[in-house]
């Protein structure tokens, strides 16, 4: 009896180590895959070429500069936009909006969060990119902006949800301390509250960010997808394309093995790392301030 | 000597139930210290929180009654509830300073109310942190976290940032509860000083601290005002049966 009931603990331990371990091997299995075909680019390739400024894959034009330039102007609009909107609204939420207002708001941010970012590309294309090509006369509406607004809207719901937590944390006693010294509830916000929740509405812009970065279909139907060097003022309002748009959109029509096929890898390297960074910097910023409040607690 | 507060009445439950107060009625004396004590939920702090108005940001019930600061109703929607918190300063139980340094959490009620001249802020510090017994401890760091002190210089950097403010009325709910016993006997001897100036009203954290700095003393009891008194009076012979029971640590 004993030892059937040790030897099920046993089966039932590996088997949960099990699964935790396969979760490391396939993030390990995808990295490698991933270095194995983007990698032969590097030999194929010249470094030179590949920094060019022209993407035109079938002359063998294999610049990815413009693809960088393209995801970083629409990501850096669209958090200019999420940022904003995001710490406000989550402001608004936990601190001056009363509480059935918050219960009804809260729910309604999760839910925007979940929706399809196909639906969003759809809206986008009917709806704001007409619109923005009238109103800002432009010759097409399908711009960086376009996408940046509607990435800005992805990226609002995380930027929201996690900020608003960040806030929530932070102890009542730091508020009516403020309160207390006659401080308005503004400037309650803007000195107390909101430097104390610092590091929480960080990591809530760095996911925002994330978020925006690596999103595909939005952008590979609303930005033209024009592979063109976007550092120009005037880049925003004109069409580029970005890395996740190109691997999305190409990878289906590329000979399996050819220099083609390898860049494209090459650029989910660089999309990887990119992502990569900006979680380290995230969780960095995480751990310090979970080292604050350890220190604070003890 | 005159009543600098006068309170009338004062009914108010919370919310969820938890403490209340039940037609409290009494004045408070200007230049003493006025101790409310009395077991845990008996409304100390609630009336305290009235005092200053903090509780608007709490789920109240209902209230009812009036507190008359220098005769003006100060439980008036109309009252500028600012203004108010800048006369009737307040120190917490747990020590809360700001996230930021020393010297910006004591002008931060003064910057608050836009005084931006630097001299005036300089001699601000160097008042009210020598009022609060902690210049001495922290004069040569003023730009260091306020948040790396020891909790007992903590609290009374707390007690300098409200004093900055040259309030009128000083509210002090339990400031020592987490200190050891020589910082609350700083606390205790700042509290002396101040009352030359300031109204203090305290909730001390126990009976025996209580006894040893109330010039009046009012003992709380489930939402009632048992009895208030001069403090020698109270504490050596109480009217009420209740109070003497609950010194004598029968009860509580």
């Amino acid at each position: 009896m004993e030892k059937s009931l040790s030897f099920r603990e046993f089966i039932i331990t590996r088997l949960i180590q099990a699964s935790g371990y396969s979760a490391i091997l396939f993030v390990a299995l995808i990295f490698f895959f991933l270095l194995r075909e983007g990698l032969p680019t590097l030999s194929e390739v010249e470094t030179s070429s590949l920094l060019n400024v022209r993407w035109y894959p079938i002359e063998s034009y294999f610049g990815i500069f413009p693809l960088i330039t393209g995801s970083l102007i629409v990501t850096l609009g669209a958090a200019l936009i999420a940022v904003p909107f995001g710490i406000g609204t989550a402001v608004y939420i936990s601190e001056i909006a009363p509480r059935w207002m918050r219960e009804i708001l809260k729910p309604l941010v999760e839910l925007l969060g979940g929706l399809p970012s196909v639906v969003l590309g759809f809206l986008g294309i009917l709806i704001v990119s007409p619109f923005l090509r009238v109103f800002l006369d432009l010759p097409t509406g399908l711009t960086a902006f376009t996408g940046s607004l509607l990435l800005g809207g992805i990226a609002v719901p995380t930027v929201v949800s996690v900020a608003e937590d960040a806030l929530d944390s932070v102890p009542r006693a730091y508020r009516e301390g403020a309160w207390a010294l006659g401080a308005t509830k503004w400037q309650t916000i803007w000195r107390v509250t909101l430097p104390a929740a610092r590091s929480g509405v960080l990591t809530a812009v760095m996911l925002g960010v994330g978020r925006a970065i690596g999103e595909t279909m939005t952008v590979m139907m609303v930005t033209g997808n024009a592979p063109v060097l976007a550092v120009k003022l005037n880049s925003l309002f004109s069409p580029v394309r970005t890395m996740t748009a190109t691997i999305a959109a190409e990878m289906g029509e590329v000979a399996n093995g050819s220099t083609h096929y390898h860049v494209l890898f090459f650029i989910g390297m660089v999309l990887f790392l990119i992502s990569l960074v900006v979680n380290v910097i995230a969780s960095a910023v995480v751990f310090r301030a979970k080292k604050r409040a350890e220190r604070i607690l003890s | 000597m005159n009543n600098k507060i006068l309170i009338e009445n004062l009914s108010l439950q919370y919310s969820d139930g938890t403490e209340s107060l039940r037609g409290v009625s009494m004045g408070i004396r200007q230049n003493a210290v006025t101790v409310l004590f009395g077991p845990a939920g008996g409304g100390k702090s609630t009336l305290l929180r009235c005092l200053n108005r903090l509780n608007d940001l709490t789920e109240v019930r209902a209230s009812s009654g009036q507190i008359l600061i220098d005769g003006e109703n100060i439980l008036d929607p109309k009252v500028d509830v600012v203004a108010l918190r800048r006369k009737v300063g307040m120190v917490f139980a747990r020590p809360v300073p700001l996230p930021m340094s020393i010297r910006e959490n004591v002008i931060y009620g003064l910057e608050m109310s836009g005084e931006k001249r630097k001299s005036k802020l300089d001699e601000a510090v160097e008042r009210s942190l020598k009022l609060a017994a902690i210049w001495d401890e922290v004069k040569d760091r003023l730009n260091d976290p306020a948040n790396a002190l020891s909790g007992g210089q903590q609290q009374r950097v707390c007690l300098a940032r409200v004093l900055a403010l040259q309030p009128e009325i000083v509210l002090l709910d339990e400031p020592t509860s987490g200190l050891d016993p020589i910082s609350t006997g700083k606390v205790e001897a700042a509290l002396q000083e101040l009352k030359k100036e300031y109204t203090v009203i305290l909730v001390p954290h126990s009976v025996q601290q209580a006894a040893r700095t109330a010039d009046h003393a009012a003992f709380f009891l489930q939402g009632e005002l048992i009895e208030y008194d001069d403090g020698k009076k109270m504490f050596t012979t109480p009217k009420e049966k209740k109070t003497e029971d609950y010194i004598m640590g029968r009860f509580g």
